[in-house]
């Protein structure tokens, strides 16, 4: 798990969590301490050997919750262990000297841990943690949390759209689980809640709140199915014994088990809540007479309680039925549109057909095969990973964003005019500048949309790069109305760099509008890819001009000695 | 540039000296040469007239190349008739020879007749000539608004060790702009014709160059190397893989790509590049696919009809010079329409080069993939080829499937001719595949069997191992109580049951005697029932389910002695002729108790069967 995501975290306060509340509603046993004292030592120590963790598996906050449970668990372990030792009076005095102690112990763990976690600037929460806890943090401070589309809080429908059904059945879920509340339910609710929560606050999380809900759906159905197919069980003897007892009245004939306890059935379905009460302080008074062989008793009888008429647990069956088929119906194709179709391989339905926009693979395998091995391209974080795999090129950011100064660069030069941005990328050594461009066929998540964000996340480390240089009275737009900082930028220039040819006015359909600056020239790029729907274009960067004025003399000096020089290089090559 | 003229000085000077070494009793009475300069494969088509001048029959014909031509030449073929009329003509087999005494800058190749030619007969010889990279580009680098030029450089005069009595020269150019062209005295360009002649008595090795500038936007394809990979199937295929590396052979392209420039005026500009390769299936291809490393490729369409298939394929972005690209093709083909078999021994029957059209390739690896357990291989293929073998390991193999590799460099369309693999191969190693797999599954289900039929644990005598054995002994016995359980209460049942046939007939001796079958019955239960009892409660891991099972017995007993009561008092009372309403007063409480009992012991056995 922590291997494979951050998300770890979730799991390992949720654990502590559930103990917690073990102890607090006394359901603490020798299986907890066994199930969770080994999880700490050993899953501590196994996420120390992943490298991104490492040390933190101690050092930040997220794990500092385990840990305190884990002494709060000794305390009460040692409590409990001496409570076995000792006569009750004496267990007392041991006990109140024990609590103090662990308090004692406890208080200074937490006093120390504040201590130190003050001392830090976040608090020892990692941004991301605190953008779940605060759920304004990162648009505040980090904006390249913020920035992304899945840590977007969801919407109403996008809760539908993932679990359907199971939100329905959910509420059913916990009402069961909360019926004979045992040590795994009480962890099922508490999985829910927080789940529930966290998913509110990012989109992604939803991966944590599928399994809670899931769970807790498949109790809810199976208690459904359970109450009504007994129903229909117990419904089965009643039918058939009522016609003979109605019908003739011998005295052999009413004395057989079933019929009394159905007709008993029958009495409890008939009467209202005062013979129920009455049955069940009868029930209970015999609990009391009979030993042991009352706990299989007493479930069956207020099972019995329960009995719905066989027409309605039919069609609730039936109900059920069908509403599970419909989930699967909605699974399928949720599973087959919304999940499996690629962002990469865009496609659209027309009159005409399919239309498939495979711009983004062109584009890398036009780089993959027609540039340099050790070419470097730049391009916005969000195309990373996908440069790297396809197009088999160094990139300078990826969708790895532990580093966020590589980013804020990228960004800065992204936002700053032409010149500037030259002279950044090719101090880091940038070959190529890919842009994704969607204001020829109306592809709406390309860079001149996300470019807000990199003006952000540059201006977080640069300050010279300002967001209110890029709106117009607070909006962001790159028509006639944008500003000149905006429409200077390089982006606005690869973007749009002859744009206003293909149509003559510049209408960019993405955003609906004319663009602002139509006609210029680029400088310090050349465009040297575009692929068949606009949608990324590929510009190379100029290479320095290495002639200034006012420094001739010296330049041509330097230059004719080195071709001198390799003149000689290479004449002397053909006798080695 | 200056090589060929260099190069005709040198051969000038060197005329005389071997005009005599030549065996000059041949004659070409008429040299008529085509060549077709459409594509970016040169294919120069010659027809010769050779006499027997001298008195001597000859027996082979030399043919001479320069050797920058002769590096570029991809094939040569030669058919010759002899006689005035142009007949059935005849392949003539070719090999490099070196005959004395002749300058190194010439190639030649000597092509040996059926039977020599006699003084004074003719031969008709017709030469087909293909080479590649023959037209350079000049410019080396344009821009994506030009078309692309390229240079033709040869002689005007028919290059032979033997003097040429008539010759002419066309060239086919492929249309569009010449930029220049050498011009001699009977030069005429014709439409896109270029015509170089007639010549009379031209001497041995004369050689004067021309250079033709013309434009042709043909696609340059060259594949720089093709993996083409065959492997046969003897459950009913062959499956074709090819692996193309693709690379505009032309101009390279300086400066800018505008998609807008291309999009909008796609003729004017971009003219030098290329979309789409012709692919030409055989006909009963199936299962196609087009794709690369990153996944399919959508750009692509397929005609078929009886004769052929056709597929055409658009690489992922246009092609302009110097660019390139790589993807895979791939198709089955049913295995009776190239595999067949012959005298003991079985053959493919397959084309060697690549299914494209005016495709050249530089270096071409056809794979053989024969089924595992192939022998005698054997290969005939109609040109040389390195030849080496493989092997490749493919799902379940045990000794790998033999790889038969030929490899040859430049291979143009006219290298599409079929060759032959020929293998042994016997239809029983068809099953070896399922049978491993069926072994395989039937070990490991006997495995498994044995696993659960044999006791693995370590130590013997362990607390926890000796609990489970008791515990297992536990279990058994209380199956067995929960039977005679059962039994009870279906002599219950039958007692229940002789009652209504009391209340229905009145017979009371009948419901006696299954009184008195009942308590046999009990009596004989119980006996069975009392060792198993005392195991059950001897063995120490009851402690759970003992209290229950005592408590089981007990209900049971007075179970029993209810209904036993009840059954005694029903038949006294039947016997006593009393109504049927008294009897019901009589029993009700026992009858309600009796109920509530039995419901009791039916919860215990459950609760017990639970365990």
């Amino acid at each position: 798990m922590v291997c494979s995501w951050g998300g770890y975290t979730f799991i390992i306060n949720l654990i502590p969590m559930h103990v917690l509340l073990c102890i607090v509603t006394g359901r603490y046993s020798s299986r907890l301490y066994v199930a969770y004292a080994p999880l700490v030592v050993l899953g501590t120590l196994l996420a120390a050997l992943v490298p991104v963790v490492g040390f933190n598996a101690v050092l930040t906050s997220e794990h500092f919750a385990s840990f305190l449970v884990f002494i709060i668990l000794h305390v009460v372990a040692l409590v409990y262990y001496i409570k076995g030792l000792l006569t009750p009076r004496l267990f007392k005095v041991a006990m109140t000297f024990v609590l103090t102690v662990g308090l004692a112990l406890c208080l200074a763990v937490v006093a120390i841990l504040a201590a130190l976690v003050a001392s830090s600037p976040t608090k020892g929460w990692s941004g991301r943690s605190l953008s779940l806890l605060d759920p304004t943090y990162a648009s505040k401070y980090i904006p390249i949390i913020a920035s992304v589309s899945e840590h977007q809080p969801p919407t109403w429908p996008s809760y539908f759209m993932a679990i359907n059904v199971l939100a329905f059945l959910v509420p059913a879920g916990i009402i069961s689980c909360f019926l004979p509340l045992s040590d795994a339910s009480s962890f099922l609710v508490l999985y829910l809640v927080t789940s529930v929560y966290f998913s509110g606050v990012m989109v992604r999380l939803m991966l944590v709140l599928a399994p809670a809900v899931c769970i807790l759906s498949g109790i809810a159905l199976s208690e459904a199915f359970n109450v009504l197919t007994r129903s229909m069980k117990f419904q089965r003897p009643i039918s058939d014994d009522t016609l003979p007892t109605a019908g003739d009245s011998t005295p052999g004939s009413s004395s057989t088990a079933t019929i009394t306890t159905s007709t008993k059935n029958a009495n409890i379905k008939k009467e209202k809540m005062g013979t129920i009460s009455k049955e069940r302080s009868s029930k209970k008074s015999r609990k009391e007479t009979e030993l042991v062989g009352s706990s299989p008793v007493r479930p069956e009888k207020e099972e019995k309680l329960c009995v719905l008429p066989s027409e309605a647990s039919a069609m609730g069956i039936l109900f059920l039925i069908m509403l599970c088929g419909l989930y699967v119906i909605h699974c399928v194709w949720a599973a087959a549109e919304a999940y499996s179709a690629p962002s990469i391989v865009l496609t659209s339905r027309s009159h005409d057909g399919l239309h498939v926009y495979d711009d983004f693979r062109e584009s890398y395998a036009w780089l993959r095969h027609n540039t340099e091995v050790d070419d470097k391209v730049a391009s916005w974080w969000d195309y990373g990973y996908q440069t790297t795999a396809m197009a088999n090129r160094t990139v300078i950011v990826d969708n790895n964003t532990w580093n966020n100064t590589h980013i804020a660069t990228v960004g800065t030069a992204m936002s700053s005019p032409e010149k500037g941005a030259w002279e950044i990328f090719n101090s880091l050594d940038v070959k190529y500048v890919l842009v994704v461009f969607g204001g020829l066929i109306g592809y709406p998540s390309d860079d001149i949309n996300k470019f807000l964000w990199m003006v952000r996340i540059g201006g977080g480390e640069f300050p010279h790069i300002k967001e209110q240089d890029y709106l117009r009275d607070g909006n962001y737009r790159v028509d006639a109305q944008g500003t000149p900082t905006m429409l200077n930028c390089l982006m606005y220039k690869l973007c749009y760099y002859r744009f206003a040819e293909t149509d003559g006015k510049g209408f960019d359909r993405a955003r609906r509008y004319e663009i602002g600056r139509k006609h210029f020239k680029l400088t310090h790029f050349e465009e040297v890819f575009t692929t068949q729907h606009w949608m990324v274009r590929i510009y190379k960067l100029k290479p320095q001009k290495n002639r200034v004025r006012g420094k001739l003399k010296l330049k041509l000096k330097s230059s004719s000695k080195t071709s001198l020089m390799r003149k000689g290089a290479g004449k002397k090559n053909p006798w080695q | 540039m200056a090589t060929p003229l260099r190069l005709a000085a040198l051969l000038l000077v060197l005329v005389a000296a071997f005009a005599s070494a030549a065996r000059a009793d041949l004659v070409v009475s008429r040299a008529d040469r085509k060549v077709d300069l459409t594509s970016h494969i040169v294919r120069v088509l010659t027809s010769l007239k050779v006499e027997n001048a001298g008195s001597e029959p000859v027996s082979k014909v030399l043919l001479a190349f320069p050797n920058i031509q002769a590096k570029n030449l991809a094939a040569i073929r030669a058919f010759g008739t002899e006689g005035k009329v142009k007949g059935l003509s005849s392949v003539l087999p070719i090999e490099v020879v070196e005959p004395s005494g002749v300058p190194p800058e010439l190639t030649f190749f000597s092509a040996s007749l059926h039977k020599p030619l006699q003084k004074g007969k003719i031969l008709h010889l017709d030469v087909l000539t293909v080479f590649t990279h023959f037209l350079q580009p000049f410019p080396e680098e344009i821009t994506q608004a030009d078309s692309q030029l390229v240079v033709f450089q040869d002689s005007s005069h028919y290059l032979s060790p033997y003097p040429v009595k008539v010759q002419t020269l066309s060239i086919r150019l492929p249309g569009g702009r010449v930029e220049s062209y050498t011009k001699y005295g009977n030069t005429k360009l014709v439409d896109s014709e270029l015509k170089y002649g007639p010549y009379e008595d031209v001497p041995p090795f004369s050689y004067n160059p021309i250079i033709v500038h013309f434009e042709n936007n043909n696609p340059f394809a060259v594949a720089k190397e093709l993996i083409r990979e065959i492997e046969i199937s003897h459950w009913g295929n062959v499956q074709i893989t090819e692996h193309y590396n693709i690379v505009h052979g032309g101009a390279r392209l300086k400066g800018e790509f505008s998609r807008l420039d291309y999009q909008s005026r796609p003729y004017a500009r971009g003219v030098s590049s290329f979309r789409h390769l012709i692919a030409r299936l055989p006909a009963r291809a199936h299962s196609i696919y087009y794709r690369d490393e990153i996944g399919n490729i959508s750009t692509s369409h397929l005609w078929s009809d009886s004769k052929k298939t056709q597929l055409e394929i658009e690489p992922r972005f246009p092609l302009f010079g110097g660019w390139q690209t790589t993807f895979t093709i791939g198709y089955g083909l049913p295995l009776q329409d190239f595999v067949f078999s012959a005298d003991g021994k079985r053959f493919l029957n397959i084309t060697f080069g690549s299914p494209m059209e005016e495709i050249l390739i530089e270096k071409l690896i056809v794979k053989v993939v024969l089924p595992e357990g192939s022998k005698d291989i054997d290969v005939s293929a109609p040109f040389p080829t390195n030849q080496w073998q493989e092997v490749k390991y493919s799902h379940l193999d045990i000794a790998g499937r033999p790889v038969l590799v030929l490899e040859k460099p430049d291979v143009i369309p006219e290298h599409n001719l079929h060759f032959q693999v020929y293998y042994k191969f016997n239809n029983i190693s068809l099953l070896i595949e399922p049978m491993m797999l069926i072994t395989g599954f039937f070990l490991l289900f006997v495995a498994c069997i044995a696993y659960m039929h044999t006791d693995m644990s370590i130590s013997k005598n362990s607390p926890s191992y000796l609990a489970k054995l008791q515990w297992d002994e536990v279990q058994a016995t209380v199956q067995q109580i929960q039977g005679i359980f059962h039994q009870c209460l279906a002599v219950h049942d039958k007692l229940e049951t002789s009652l209504h046939d009391l209340s229905r007939t009145g017979d009371a001796k009948s419901c006696k005697a299954a009184r008195k079958a009942a308590d046999a019955q009990f009596k004989e239960l119980a006996k069975e029932l009392k060792p198993l009892l005392l195991s059950v409660q001897s063995s120490p891991q009851s402690y759970q389910i003992w209290p229950k099972l005592d408590d089981l017995v007990a209900k049971e007993r007075e179970l029993q002695d209810k209904l036993m009561a009840r059954h005694a008092t029903v038949v006294d009372s039947v016997e006593k002729k009393q109504r049927g309403q008294d009897i019901e007063n009589r029993i009700s409480s026992q009858q309600q108790k009796i109920a509530a009992l039995r419901q009791e012991v039916e919860s215990l056995l459950e609760y017990l069967s639970e365990i």
